[in-house]
C-alpha cells in the first residue's frame, strides 16, 4: 500500500471500522473492567443483540481502558454519545433496547450525586472534564484488535508522511523541537537520544520498545498497549526510520497476556498492510518487529538489563557509558524509549511540532498519563497537560479522598519515586519540578494516600519491594536495600532509636551516589521522602511506640469501647485467636495476651466499639 | 565453544534432540521462522517448557542447555533469576495475589491472612490436594480494583476477606 492508497481509502470504507449509520455500544474490555465483570457485561449484551435480531442495528465493539476504572463496567454508546457506568449483565437487555429507539437509558448514566441530574456525555464528567486526550485519545474509542479502526482515526498517516515527505534527519529534527521527553522516568530528551542513535558508528542498529512496566500502581503502558496498540508500533516504527534501524523489540512484562496477544495481532495486520517489513509503503525502508516476553524482573526496566534479557542472559545492568546509543543490544547503536514515549510520536509527526510544543510548561511539554489509584474516589487512568496541579488531579479529576477523609500525600513514580505532602498541593507538575521536591516523574504512578496510610509502614513496603528486585550485582544496592529494610522494620515493629533515622539518610546518600543502576541509585527516594516531609511520624514509631495511623501492628491495642458495646458477640466469632470473650448483652473485652492484631473484630463491629490505641 | 554472545555474532549450531523432546525444536523453529537464533532463544524456551509442564523439570533444562550449546550453568542461572520461572510442580489453579502500592494501600495484606487461614499454605507453596498453588507478584496493574488477586487468567477485584470462600469454591479440585 502506498500513500496514495492510504489517502485514497476513506475512513468509511476501512475494513473493521466503526459504521456511521449503526449504533456501537463500545464496551471497556481493559483489565480494570474486567475484574468489576466486564467480560459477562459483554457476553450479555452478545446475546441481547442476538435475540433482539439487532445485528444489522447494533455494533458491539470491544474496547480498551475508558480511563473511568472507578465506574466500571463502562460502557460508551455512539452516535448518542452517551456514558453508561456500572453496568450489569442484567441491563444487557435494556442498554440494547434503548439503542434501537436511539434513546439514553438514563439509570446507567453518571451522576456526581445520588440527587443531582445525570450526566450523558463523557465530556462532561468532572473526571473526564480537566483532561487532555492525546495519547488515550483512541483508547476505548477503537477496536484494538482492528487495523481498519486506526486507519480510520488518521493511524499511520504520520508513516506515510516521514517515509514519503521528510528525512530521517527532519523527523528527528520535528522531534526535538516537540520537546517530547522520555515517558518512562528519567525525562531524556527523545530527539536528542535519537539523533546519538542516527550517529553512532556501526551496523546494524536496533530500536528497542521498553513496555516492562514493573512499577507496583502503575498500568498506563498496559493500557495504551491494550487499548491502542498500534500508535506504539507506528511510533517504533518512525524512530525506526529516523536513526536507521532495520530491527526491533517490544520487551512486554510476563504478567500482561492481554497486551502480549494484541500486539501480537497488531503486528501481523501492520504487517499484512505493509507497514511492516520489505520496502515499507514503497518506501525501500525495511523494518522487523519482534515481541520479547520478560520474565518477572523488575530490574529489566533498567535498560541495559533489559537488553541483557533480550539477549538471553540474566538482567544485570553494566555500567553506562558507554550508552546505548554507542553499544546496545548486541553491542550494536541501539534506541530504547518506553511505550507512551512512543505512542507521542505519530502525533507530533503529523500535526507538528509546534501545535504539540503549545502545551505544557517551559521545559516539560505535552501531556502525562498518571495511574490515579489508592484512597481516592475516582480511581483510573487519566490524562492530563504538563503543568496541572497536584490539588486539580486530586480533587478535579480524582474527586477527592474516598469517604471524607483528609488528603495526607501522594505517592508519585513508584518505588523510585518519593511522596509529597499537602503543602505540594499546588506545585505544578513537571518532570523539573518533581525531582527537585525530591519525588519523580516515574512512569506515572500517583497514589494517593490518607490519614490511614503509615508512612514509615509504605517506606518499608517499597523498600521491601526493592530489597527483593535487587540483582545483587553491585554492593550498595545489594546491602543498602537490606539493611535499610532492617532498619524500617525495626521502627514498624517498636524497637527504631533516633540513631536509625540518620542511619537511614546516610545509607540512603551513599546508595543514590554508589549504585550501579537506576534501581539502586533511586531506591532510598521513598524512604528520603518521607523522612523529609513526614519526620514526625517515624518519631512518633520511636520516642512515643506509636503507630500515628495506627498500622503498625506491633504498636496497636484493641480495646473494646464498654459504653458503645452492645454485647451483640459479633466480634468475638470473627476473632481468629479466640481472644474475646463476654456474655451476651454486657460489654466484651479483648484479650491483649492473646489478640494477634488482625482487625477482624473492628470490621465486624457494627456499633464502632472496637478502638485502637 | 561457539558462542552466540562471546563472539558477538548470534549464530549457533542447533542439533536435533530426542524424541521427548521435540516440542522443544518445534519452539526452535517457530523462533528461527521469526529471525531469532542462539542464545536469544534461551528465555522463550524456558517459557515453552513451564508452558508446557508449568514447572521447570530438571531433564527439560538439560535439554535447553544442549540445543543452545550453553552450560547447564547458565541455564540454572537464567531460570533461578527471573520470577516467572518455577522449578518445582504447580498445583491446578495458580492463584496471584497483588503485592502492589494501591493493593497494599487498600488491605492486601488482609486478603493474604485470609488466603493463608483458607488454604492452609504459604505463598509459593501448593495445597496438598494439588488444587492450588499460591504466589505473590509485584503488581497485576488492575490498580483501579484494588484489592486484587487473579486465580489462573481470572482477576477478582474489590476483593475483601470474607468474599474469598466463596469465590474460592468455584475453582475445582
Amino acid at each position: 500500500m502506498s500513500l496514495e492508497h492510504l489517502d485514497a481509502a476513506p475512513p468509511q470504507s476501512a475494513p473493521g471500522a466503526l459504521q456511521t449509520g449503526m449504533t456501537q455500544l463500545l464496551v471497556c474490555g481493559d483489565s480494570g473492567c474486567r475484574s468489576s465483570g466486564g467480560d459477562a457485561v459483554l457476553a450479555a449484551l452478545q446475546e441481547a443483540v442476538r435475540r433482539a435480531g439487532a445485528e444489522g442495528q447494533i455494533q458491539l465493539v470491544r474496547t480498551g481502558c475508558h480511563g473511568f476504572c472507578e465506574a466500571g463496567p463502562v460502557v460508551l454508546v455512539e452516535p448518542v454519545h452517551a456514558f453508561y457506568c456500572r453496568v450489569n449483565e442484567s441491563d444487557a437487555a435494556d442498554m440494547v433496547a434503548a439503542a434501537r429507539r436511539g434513546e439514553v437509558l438514563e439509570r446507567l448514566l453518571y451522576r456526581p450525586d445520588p440527587q443531582a441530574p445525570p450526566v450523558v456525555h463523557p465530556e462532561d464528567i468532572p473526571f473526564y472534564q480537566k483532561q487532555v486526550k492525546r495519547v488515550l485519545a483512541r483508547c476505548g474509542r477503537i477496536d484494538p484488535e482492528e487495523i481498519g479502526d486506526y486507519l480510520a482515526a488518521g493511524g499511520y498517516q504520520a508513516l506515510a508522511k516521514a517515509l514519503h515527505q521528510m528525512t530521517p534527519e527532519q523527523v528527528i529534527e520535528e522531534v526535538k523541537r516537540s520537546g517530547l521527553r522520555g515517558r518512562g522516568g528519567g525525562g531524556f530528551p527523545t530527539g536528542l537520544k535519537w539523533q546519538l542513535t542516527r550517529q553512532a558508528q556501526g551496523s546494524p542498529k536496533y530500536v528497542i520498545c521498553n513496555a516492562d512496566e514493573g512499577d507496583p500502581g502503575a498500568f498506563m503502558d498496559r493500557s495504551v498497549l491494550e487499548g491502542d496498540p498500534h500508535s506504539v508500533v507506528e511510533g517504533l516504527i518512525l524512530c525506526a526510520y529516523a536513526v536507521g534501524a532495520s530491527e526491533g523489540f517490544i520487551y512486554v512484562r510476563a504478567e500482561y497476556p492481554m497486551a502480549v496477544k494484541t500486539l501480537r495481532r497488531a503486528i501481523a495486520q501492520a504487517r499484512e498492510r505493509g507497514f511492516l517489513g520489505r520496502n515499507i509503503l514503497g518506501s525501500g525502508m525495511d523494518f522487523e518487529l519482534h515481541i520479547k516476553e520478560g520474565a518477572g524482573a523488575f530490574v529489566c526496566g533498567e535498560e541495559t538489563a533489559l537488553m541483557a534479557s533480550i539477549e538471553g542472559r540474566r538482567g544485570m545492568p553494566r555500567p553506562r557509558p558507554p550508552f546505548p546509543a554507542q553499544s546496545g543490544l548486541w553491542g550494536k547503536p541501539t534506541n530504547i524509549n518506553n511505550v507512551e514515549t512512543y505512542a507521542n510520536v505519530p502525533m507530533i509527526i503529523t500535526r507538528g511540532a509546534d501545535w504539540y510544543a503549545a502545551l505544557g510548561t517551559e521545559r516539560s511539554k505535552g501531556t502525562k498519563v498518571f495511574a490515579l489509584t489508592g484512597r481516592i474516589n475516582h480511581t483510573g487512568l487519566v490524562e492530563v497537560p504538563m503543568g496541572i496541579t497536584l490539588r486539580e488531579i486530586i480533587y478535579d479529576v480524582g474527586g477527592g479522598i474516598r469517604g471524607g477523609r483528609k488528603f495526607k500525600a501522594v505517592q508519585i513514580g513508584g518505588p523510585s519515586g518519593g511522596c509529597l505532602s499537602a503543602q505540594h498541593l499546588d506545585l505544578p507538575i513537571d518532570y523539573d519540578s518533581l525531582t527537585a521536591a525530591g519525588a519523580m516523574m516515574g512512569s506515572g504512578g500517583l497514589v494517593t494516600l490518607d490519614e490511614t496510610t503509615c508512612m514509615v509502614d509504605l517506606a518499608r513496603f517499597f523498600m521491601n519491594f526493592m530489597r527483593n528486585e535487587s540483582c545483587g550485582k553491585c554492593t550498595p544496592c545489594r546491602e543498602g536495600t537490606q539493611r535499610m529494610l532492617e532498619t524500617l522494620e525495626r521502627i514498624c515493629g517498636g524497637q527504631g532509636t533516633l540513631d536509625d533515622l540518620s542511619y537511614l539518610e546516610k545509607t540512603g546518600q551513599v546508595m543514590k551516589r554508589a549504585s550501579l543502576c537506576g534501581l539502586g541509585q533511586t531506591a532510598p527516594n521513598p524512604v528520603l521522602s518521607t523522612l523529609r516531609y513526614f519526620r514526625a511520624e517515624y518519631e512518633a514509631h520511636i520516642l512515643e511506640h506509636r503507630c500515628p495511623a495506627g498500622v503498625c501492628k506491633a504498636l496497636l491495642a484493641y480495646y473494646i469501647e464498654a459504653d458503645l458495646c452492645r454485647g451483640c458477640g459479633k466480634c468475638a466469632r470473627q476473632c481468629p485467636a479466640g481472644a474475646i470473650t463476654g456474655e451476651p448483652k454486657h460489654p466484651y473485652q479483648i484479650d491483649p495476651e492473646k489478640c494477634v492484631r488482625c482487625g477482624g473484630c473492628v470490621d465486624a463491629c457494627a456499633f464502632d466499639a472496637v478502638r485502637t490505641a | 565453544m561457539a558462542n552466540g554472545a562471546q563472539d558477538g555474532s548470534r549464530l549457533v549450531q542447533v542439533q536435533a534432540p530426542a524424541q521427548r523432546f521435540a516440542y522443544l525444536q518445534a519452539a526452535v523453529d517457530d523462533a528461527a521462522a521469526e529471525g531469532q537464533r542462539g542464545e536469544e532463544l534461551l528465555i522463550p524456551l524456558l517459557q515453552a517448557v513451564q508452558g508446557k509442564f508449568g514447572y521447570l523439570p530438571a531433564e527439560d533444562l538439560a535439554a535447553v542447555a544442549e540445543i543452545l550449546h550453553v552450560p547447564l550453568s547458565r541455564v540454572y542461572g537464567v531460570a533461578t533469576f527471573y520470577n516467572q520461572f518455577r522449578l518445582t510442580p504447580v498445583g491446578k489453579h495458580i492463584i496471584r495475589s497483588c503485592t502492589g502500592t494501591a493493593c497494599h494501600v487498600k488491605g492486601a495484606q488482609m486478603l493474604r491472612d485470609a488466603l493463608q487461614a483458607e488454604l492452609g499454605i504459604a505463598p509459593g507453596q501448593t495445597t496438598p490436594d494439588g488444587r492450588f498453588t499460591w504466589e505473590l507478584v509485584a503488581c497485576l496493574g488492575a490498580c483501579g480494583m484494588a484489592p486484587v488477586i487473579m486465580i489462573d487468567d481470572e482477576f477478582h477485584g474489590r476483593l475483601t476477606p470474607q468474599q474469598l470462600p466463596r469465590i474460592l469454591r468455584t475453582y475445582s479440585a
